[in-house]
């Protein structure tokens, strides 16, 4: 692919966004890590009571939870504007437009780094050890990020056409929130509902292979599995829609 | 080397207007039996340029002129790849440089050193050829200590100076240009020419449009008449300015 030339305008583009919130503020982006931090000690103090979990397992699950779904969501929100915000871009240069999905991307992924210090605080906190099976999370890691760029690939040319595709993406994620175990534990519901809630969720299978390790439990071989098969199928659909419309791209913006 | 052939190249714009351009109203439409449609597709189309047939190869200096709404923006975004014909081929052999916008991408709460990496980074430079001649640009774009400041404490004229002195570095076969690049006061007006001079010297191709009839006689020695997205004369720069001009 033409964009894998253009990594680095990729990096400096996703770099520049991340500088310019930086601009004329000390904190920058550490804000919203702030703001997050605040949001998690909150809902763990009172979900842990609610649920009579002790707080020592539950926070490190919810903070890990909310950071790595934070930069799902967010990926996917943008992703749905990929386009529409680069117009000008798009209207002038003949920068493969594959870049400007890669550059939010990398952006959410800077943003990961920002927020991902809360967890080592917490476990600190708690004084829970981390083991070495949460260097699992990064095969994870990657490989969730490749569901995502497919995902926002396919988003952002069918938002480039439908505006209001956005709207109506941010309310399935508000839904998807509360569908995923983020700020409830897996093992809560009973067998029956889990088929739905879990295995028949793929954002689940996508949280988990990140999540599991850095709570020091390996993956299931149906998390690993599901996201996979996700990626590769993902990507090959992606890829064929991406080249059926990528040439009706500029003139929808 | 470098070769432009358009054959029989069409531009439809698709109008979407707040109707179909919304899901909820495609699908209604769908529920309703299409019958608010105006076509099978249920889109308007605009047809900005018809049937461009033509061959520009090395040396063609070709200037395009015609009213406002001829098409000829839209024929430089075809001819730099940012647009698909919708119809015909379009083939372009070349690397193709434009100086149409030159303060896209410009970020005003960067300072003026991070923009030129920007702006050199969207025209294809790598790091390393901006770093070369970032001194180049500096030196050139008069700015002094101001290029470690936000561009948004520049003045005009300077904006335009750094804009300018990033964006022709760049060296294309293919040079796209809409209306002639000028910027800055009598001293700097001078360099920029003589800098476009030399730029425009040195690439394969150079298609302008313009407005103005001594810019195409000293420029071009071809040239292009577009009305209504129609090629109305393709021929000697001379003979296309007095048709289309007048004496």
């Amino acid at each position: 692919m033409a964009a894998a030339k253009r990594h680095a305008l990729v990096g400096l583009l996703g770099w520049m966004d991340i500088r310019q919130r930086y601009r004329r503020s000390a904190l920058g982006p550490f804000w919203l890590t702030i703001s997050m931090s605040v949001m998690i000690g909150a809902i763990g103090l009172v979900f842990s009571t609610v649920f009579h979990t002790p707080i020592r397992d539950f926070l490190p699950f919810i903070a890990i939870g909310i950071i790595l779904w934070t930069y799902v969501s967010n990926v996917i929100i943008e992703g749905c504007n990929g386009f529409i915000t680069a117009d000008n871009i798009i209207k002038q240069l003949p920068i493969p437009m594959f870049v400007h999905i890669l550059r939010l991307i990398w952006r959410n992924i800077l943003m990961l780094g920002h927020n991902i210090v809360i967890f080592p605080i917490i476990l600190i906190a708690v004084g829970k050890p981390m083991g070495l099976i949460s260097l699992l999370s990064i095969p994870g890691f990657i490989l969730a990020t490749i569901n995502l760029t497919w995902v926002t690939l396919i988003l952002a040319v069918i938002c480039a056409r439908f505006r209001d595709m956005p709207q109506i993406v941010a309310s399935l994620i508000q839904v998807t929130f509360y569908l995923t175990p983020i700020i409830w534990k897996p093992e809560t519901v009973s067998a029956h509902a889990g088929i739905y809630l879990l295995d028949l969720n793929p954002v689940y299978h996508l949280i988990e292979i990140m999540r599991a390790p850095l709570l020091g439990q390996p993956p299931t071989l149906m998390n690993w599995l599901v996201s996979a098969a996700l990626a590769i199928f993902g990507s090959l659909f992606a890829l064929y829609f991406y080249g059926h419309y990528r040439r009706r791209i500029a003139y929808w913006l | 080397m470098a070769r432009i052939e358009f054959n029989n190249a069409c531009v439809d714009f698709p109008i979407y207007n707040a109707n179909s351009r919304s899901l909820k109203n495609r699908l209604l439409n769908v529920a309703t039996g299409g019958q608010l449609n105006t076509d099978a597709q249920g889109r308007v189309l605009v047809r900005a340029l018809e049937g461009l047939t033509f061959t520009l190869n090395d040396g063609d200096r070709v200037g395009i002129v015609g009213h406002n709404g001829a098409g000829k923006s839209t024929l430089l975004r075809l001819l730099s790849g940012v647009y698909f014909p919708s119809a015909g081929s379009v083939r372009i052999e070349g690397e193709v440089g434009s100086l149409i916008d030159i303060s896209l991408g410009i970020d005003h709460e960067a300072t003026g050193r991070e923009n030129i990496y920007i702006r050199g980074s969207l025209l294809g430079m790598s790091k390393k050829t901006i770093s070369a001649q970032l001194e180049e640009i500096i030196e050139f774009s008069e700015l002094g200590d101001f290029v470690d400041m936000p561009v948004r404490t520049y003045s005009t004229g300077m904006h335009l100076r750094l804009a300018f002195a990033v964006s022709t570095i760049v060296q294309p076969e293919i040079l796209l240009m809409d209306e002639w690049l000028s910027v800055g006061d009598e001293g700097f007006k001078l360099k920029a020419k003589l800098r476009m001079n030399d730029l425009v010297r040195k690439t394969n191709i150079l298609i302008i449009a313009s407005h103005s009839k001594e810019q195409i006689l000293q420029t071009c020695n071809r040239a292009i008449w577009l009305e209504h997205g129609k090629i109305v004369m393709d021929d000697d720069a001379a003979k296309v300015a007095t048709a289309y001009f007048g004496d």
